[in-house]
């Protein structure tokens, strides 16, 4: 009564994996356990906290509502790949420190890969832009204030830092 | 040179790993493990007839099923009575796996064990328990009217009846001139940390020794109460706990069902199991902190001062009680606030319920005494006409008062002693922060342009440091380096920084060479636990304590090295040396060389430590009373708590045709003492404060009648995003420090929430004109209130 | 909370869509999963076969012509509302996008999906069946066009047999005098609504008085439900009469969110403040000319 498993294959961090897994297996879990990349946090696994939020292909998706079978031959970023590969933080993840963005840092993976795609895609938000660039992501222990900051200050960083460096 | 860190808001050197994806929460750990999934019961109150696991058998990859007919000794057991209390005369708690009868939806009534948690879930559905339903009892009203009981043998649904005093109340508020009479009604929610319970075990058969760690806020209470379940010395457990995801407060219960099945599956199977619960499980089988429905009487004069108050309230501890009376008996001290009504009585009874139960969530009863007592504050001012901020001022403890004790006990059985705190003070702080003064001028601006904005204020009082104790372990190595530990647990609070902070200050030596571990019995085997917003106070002074004994034996040892007088002595970045005289010195690294008589050269170190001559050649090497190591371990132990303070305010503006409700301006202004890191102090008022939206606004544990929880999960429990917080908050700080503990500090861990469904209450009372006298309230809530008081023509 | 075992194809094609639809006798389809998984993971769906779209290609699509737009059932969301052309077209469709959810759910979810899985509380149902656009469902034995007034049968359920496939929605063009808007009130920003309208106003080419208003309400019922207001209209214009014929028309329930009394106010409040930004986004594009193409895709604002 053994389970089918689908031979497939992922491109994490830029490193291609090979991987057996069943259908119903879970892209987070598929990272977290198979993969033992354990940077992406399960908070509900029903899409609403954000926790597990990766970049597949470069856009922000929910890893526990992703099959792994399903994104066969794809690209996923997830926070282990926003460390520079001089081991230096990257610029999203220097603003959470400068600005004292995390507490207990479950909910911080899936912030850190939203953010390092909304900067790409709006590098100069408002702090109207920050809170909606967020607003999506769930966090208990920060009241959110450091994070909108955060964001603003990933901006900062991001520009100051020159073309090619630093965001995705 | 080294400059002092207490005060500075360094940034968390917890936060580089954290960043990078480099954390270890419990789920992270036990790749190799076997996993676990519980069965649960569905129905709030039902006997059980019959468990029929044959279905299950032949799912591959299975390895154990356990129900309570499997446990043995301790284990089948009922779970621990964790606080007992002389006036809670029926206590009862569950069973690690349900015996004869569930009381809740979530019960726990079997676990499965196989080699991953598909699987195991996938054997858990196929087992199949017959019910006999009973009758459940949901709400507070219910509970009351007991037509029906949660347990047979608990007449009247009654765990606890409790009544503190101090002077007649009742009498007082009969001879007052003025006399209120309120119903107040709060409903709290729960902790939902983002990362839910955890709890992973390996037995290893060689050394007989039982290894756990658990996503838990107490190292040592979990280690003892697995000891004792299982049977074992307290000497064979270790309990490690890694990074954890959130607690505020749920997770300070122990043990869970699943930490002690866990561990004897562990056991049993020898293999390592692990279990993570998923978000329905820490809905239905967690905790939350739930209601109370209140009745005050109160007198008053013509100025608002209360002669007499007296409180009943009824409290919901849903289906068992393994923590005790600590949030009713919260409540029931800590209304008292910052005032000094003439007399006063409490009195409550702590009701059974057929929901999930009830324990300490940030606020831990606190939420509850705030909301009656400023609700009834408000009312008084109402009442007379008078500005809100002047009547408490009239009720307040003056600073000269200080300490000042109100004849109650508190929850850690002292005395209900306020240390120290200047509350005129600090509403003189918010009222300039918010413009209190300057309000009704905007608000009579806004009522012309057809807007509706209100505005609230409440204070609270919060004892902090709740003993009995704390340790501290400082081990200053050959290397120079500083290692650290003390029992209690991190959940966020940044302890690993703050800690660093306090004995790289009372050391001299450079922050980067202090390194804490929180939460590991191996490391610090004496401990309570992380609650209470009690960390930085007990921990903190006794890191504190102890590096203070570690410096001692520095000096006394590096003076006898260097052939000077103790006091003549300072330590700067690690360097031990004369002042005045710099070229006179030696590190400390070589200095815990010198602690220790050793007769090998192990290494560089020990070799560089032959220059110096130290210790009596007339005396043992280590002489009476010493010990080898360059150590200091010391303990807190206060007789009483420290008790912080704060007042909050909130803008709101409510619309008149959706009834929704906006955050125009949130302030605090708080008084935790000193700050060791004012960036962690402001962090976590900011949680706070979240969360307190969130429990004011919009979180609430949604039972039908039936006891099903309808929202278990985060579709429809609603915690706020970043769109549903303040924009800003605005904060002011006042410290008055704590005479009670070496530096002066208080706690503050909960200041953020204690205030919010008062505050609230308050300015959308402001708002509309009418009172608001039970919390959380919706839009869909205002809008009936609108139409009971008429007001619904916009 | 992990889904159930089942049995997985991955087609490539519509045509592989079909057969394996045909030969599996419980089987689901996968495409965003936004919705679907959490059904999954929680067990309350447990289909013997998952057919995951996600390879099929060729349904990426989003076309817009002078009819209307047609969106193939594998476009994501936040294709579709990133689509110029499209806005341009009907500007609804952005409008309620920028609604649904949170952006994240959008780069998954698919709006075909969200049309199949017939969420009474969900935004596009309501959006198509007020714009009267349709639905084709495609199967082994055929294909077929179903209207938005008859693919909606109840909640989280729609007209398609179980051997079908929606491949596309067709969503009619937006009228040169026809100005729409959307209003919802939701308790967390991305939450379901609680009341949710979508208006279309019809203005005539002078003085921009309202000729036809129509309004579709999602949340209110099992189903969407579309009002014909037009006799409503009071000239000003006034929208009272159309906000009190809305709340004795619809008869919402309550649950833990929200009561039905609040319910059945908010019908009438967002009727009213839909219907008057629809006339206002009616009359702006009449003002401007043929096409009224420029005028009418401001985003930013959920009415135009």
């Amino acid at each position: 009564m053994s389970e089918t498993t689908y031979a497939i294959r992922l491109r994490v961090n830029g490193v291609a994996y090979d991987l057996d897994v069943p259908a119903r297996r879970l892209l987070s879990d598929a990272l977290r356990h198979d993969l033992g990349l354990t940077g992406t946090h399960v908070g509900c696994e029903h899409g609403v906290c954000g926790a597990c939020t990766v970049l597949l292909d470069g856009e922000p998706a929910r890893s526990c509502l992703t099959l792994a079978v399903s994104v066969d031959g794809q690209e996923v970023t997830t926070v282990e790949g926003l460390t520079g590969s001089d081991g230096e933080l990257g610029p999203v993840q220097q603003a959470f420190k400068d600005c004292h963005g995390l507490q207990c840092g479950f909910c911080t993976p899936g912030f850190l890969t939203t953010i390092t795609a909304g900067l790409r895609d709006n590098p100069d938000p408002t702090r109207d832009d920050a809170r909606e660039m967020v607003a999506g992501n769930l966090c208990r222990c920060t009241g959110y204030q450091n994070i909108v900051a955060a964001v603003l200050r990933a901006a900062e960083l991001t520009r100051s830092t020159s073309p090619g460096d630093g965001a995705l | 040179m080294t400059t002092k860190l207490f005060g500075d808001p360094i940034p968390r050197v917890e936060d580089d790993r954290l960043l990078r994806g480099d954390g270890q929460y419990l789920d992270d750990l036990g790749n190799d493990a076997l996993e676990v999934a519980m069965v649960r019961s569905p129905h709030a109150h039902a006997r059980i007839v019959d468990i029929d696991v044959d279905a299950a058998l032949d799912v591959d990859g299975l390895v154990a099923i356990y129900t309570w007919d499997d446990l043995d000794g301790p284990m089948a057991e009922p779970l621990p009575l964790l606080i007992p209390h002389p006036t809670l005369t029926h206590a009862r708690t569950p069973y690690a796996l349900a015996k004869d009868e569930v009381n809740h939806v979530g019960e726990a009534i079997a676990m499965v064990v196989a080699t991953d948690r598909y699987v195991a879930e996938d054997a858990a559905g196929r087992i199949s328990v017959t019910y006999d339903p009973l009758p459940p009892v949901v709400g507070i009203a219910a509970a009351r009217a007991a037509t029906d009981l949660v347990h047979a043998d608990v007449p009247g649904n009654v765990a606890a009846r409790m009544r503190q005093s101090n002077g007649d109340a009742d009498a007082a508020i009969e001879a007052a001139p003025h006399r209120l009479s309120l119903d107040l009604d709060i409903e709290r929610s729960a902790s939902t940390p983002l990362e839910g319970r955890g709890v992973l075990a390996r037995w290893d058969t060689e050394s007989g020794r039982l290894r756990v760690w658990s996503s838990t806020q107490t190292s040592t209470g979990l280690r003892a109460a697995i000891a004792a379940r299982l049977q074992l010395d307290l000497g064979q457990v270790d309990v490690i706990v890694p990074d954890v995801g959130g607690g505020f407060g749920v997770k300070i219960v122990h043990p869970w069902p699943e930490e002690v099945l866990v561990a004897m599956a562990a056991r049993a199977l020898g293999r390592p199991v692990k279990f993570t619960e998923d978000r329905r499980e820490h809905f239905i089988a967690a905790a939350h902190e739930r209601g109370q429905a209140h009745h005050v009487e109160v007198g008053f004069d013509d100025e608002g001062r209360m002669l007499g108050l007296s409180v009943r309230f009824w409290h919901d501890n849903g289906a068992y009680i393994p923590y005790g009376l600590i949030v009713p008996i919260v409540t029931s001290t800590q209304l008292l606030g910052p005032y000094k009504p003439g007399a006063y009585t409490v009195e409550f009874e702590s009701l059974y319920t057929n929901t999930v139960l009830v324990t300490p969530y940030r606020g831990a009863g606190r939420v509850h005494a705030a909301f009656v007592m400023e609700r009834t504050v408000d009312a008084i001012a109402a009442e007379l006409g008078l500005d809100r901020t002047v009547v408490r001022e009239a009720n307040f403890i003056q600073p000269d008062e200080m300490p000042y004790d109100h004849g109650l006990m508190f929850q850690d059985g002292k005395p209900l002693r306020y240390d120290s705190g200047d509350f005129p003070a600090s509403l003189d702080k918010l009222k300039k922060l918010v413009g209190w003064d300057e309000f009704a001028a905007y608000r009579d601006e806004a009522r012309a342009e057809g807007r509706r904005v209100g505005i609230g204020l409440a204070c609270y009082v919060e004892g902090t440091g709740v003993g009995p104790y704390e340790g501290g372990h400082v081990h200053i190595e050959t290397s120079g380096r500083v290692k650290v530990a003390t029992g209690l647990t991190t959940q966020g609070q940044g302890h690993q920084t703050v800690f660093a902070q306090i004995v790289a200050d009372e050391l001299g030596v450079p922050f980067e060479d202090v390194e804490v571990v929180t939460g590991d019995t191996r490391r610090f085997p004496y401990a309570v636990g992380t609650f209470a917003s009690r960390a930085a106070v007990m921990s903190g002074s006794a890191v504190a304590l102890a590096a203070r004994r570690a410096r001692a034996k520095a000096l006394r040892i590096a003076a006898d090295a260097l052939e000077a007088s103790e006091d003549d002595l300072e330590i700067v970045d690690g360097i031990v040396r004369v002042r005045g005289a710099p070229e006179s010195q030696i590190a400390l690294g070589t200095v815990a060389v010198l602690s220790n008589p050793l007769r090998y050269a192990f290494d560089e170190a020990s070799k560089a430590a032959t220059q110096f001559a130290v210790g009596d050649p007339t005396k043992p090497p280590v002489p009476e009373g010493d010990e080898p190591g360059l150590e200091g371990r010391d303990y807190y132990s206060p007789n009483q708590s420290t008790f912080a303070n704060g007042m909050h305010a909130a803008v709101v503006e409510t619309d008149p045709d959706t009834a929704e409700i906006r955050i125009l301006r949130y302030c605090v202004v708080h008084d935790c003492g000193p700050m060791i890191n004012p960036r962690i102090v402001e962090g976590q008022i900011h949680g706070g404060v979240g969360q307190g939206v969130g429990g004011a606004l919009y979180e609430r544990m949604a039972y039908d009648e039936y006891g099903q929880l309808l929202n278990a999960s985060f579709m429809d429990f609603l915690m706020p995003y970043v769109t549903e917080v303040p924009e800003a908050i605005e904060i002011d700080h006042l410290e008055t420090p704590s005479p009670l503990n070496p530096l002066g500090i208080k706690g503050l861990g909960e200041a953020g929430i204690i205030p919010s469904s008062a505050v609230f209450a308050a300015a959308i009372e402001n708002a509309e004109g009418f009172p608001i006298r039970s919390m959380p309230i919706s839009p869909s809530e205002l809008f009936a209130l609108r139409r009971e008081f008429g007001r619904d023509g916009a | 909370m992990k889904p159930a075992p089942f049995e997985y194809v991955r087609p490539r094609t519509v045509e592989e869509t079909v057969a394996a639809l045909g030969e599996a006798a419980d089987a689901k389809l996968l495409a965003g999963g936004q919705s679907l998984i959490p059904l999954l993971s929680m067990r309350l769906a447990a289909p013997a076969t998952l057919v995951d779209l996600n390879g099929v290609e060729e349904l990426a699509y989003v076309r817009t012509d002078d009819d209307g737009v047609r969106i193939g059932a594998l476009a994501r969301h936040a294709q579709v509302e990133r689509d110029d052309a499209a806005a341009a077209r009907q500007p609804l469709l952005r409008q309620a996008l920028a609604l649904v959810a949170h952006p994240t759910i959008r780069n998954r979810g698919t709006t075909v999906g969200s049309i199949a899985h017939a969420d009474p509380a969900a935004e596009l149902p309501a959006v198509l069946t007020v714009l009267g656009g349709t639905v084709t469902a495609r199967s082994a034995s055929g294909t077929r066009q179903i209207g938005a007034a008859d693919f909606f049968v109840g909640p989280l359920e729609c007209a398609l047999r179980p051997d079908e496939l929606v491949t596309e929605i067709r969503v009619p063009a937006r009228g040169p005098t026809s100005g729409t808007a959307i209003r919802e009130v939701s308790r967390r920003h991305g939450d379901y609504a609680l009341v949710g309208v979508v208006a279309v106003v019809d203005v005539d080419g002078d003085g921009g008085e309202a000729t036809a208003a129509r309004a579709g309400y999602f949340s209110v019922a099992d189903t969407p439900v579309v009002l014909d207001l037009t006799d409503t209209v009071d000239p000003g214009p006034a929208w009272d009469r159309a906000s009190e014929h809305a709340m004795a028309a619809l008869d919402p329930v309550g649950d833990i969110h929200a009561s039905a009394d609040y319910r059945r106010h908010l019908v009438g409040v967002l009727t009213r403040r839909t219907l008057a930004s629809a006339h206002d986004a009616a009359k702006l594009s009449a003002t401007i000319g043929a096409g009224g193409r420029m005028a009418a895709d401001n985003s930013g604002e959920a009415g135009s």
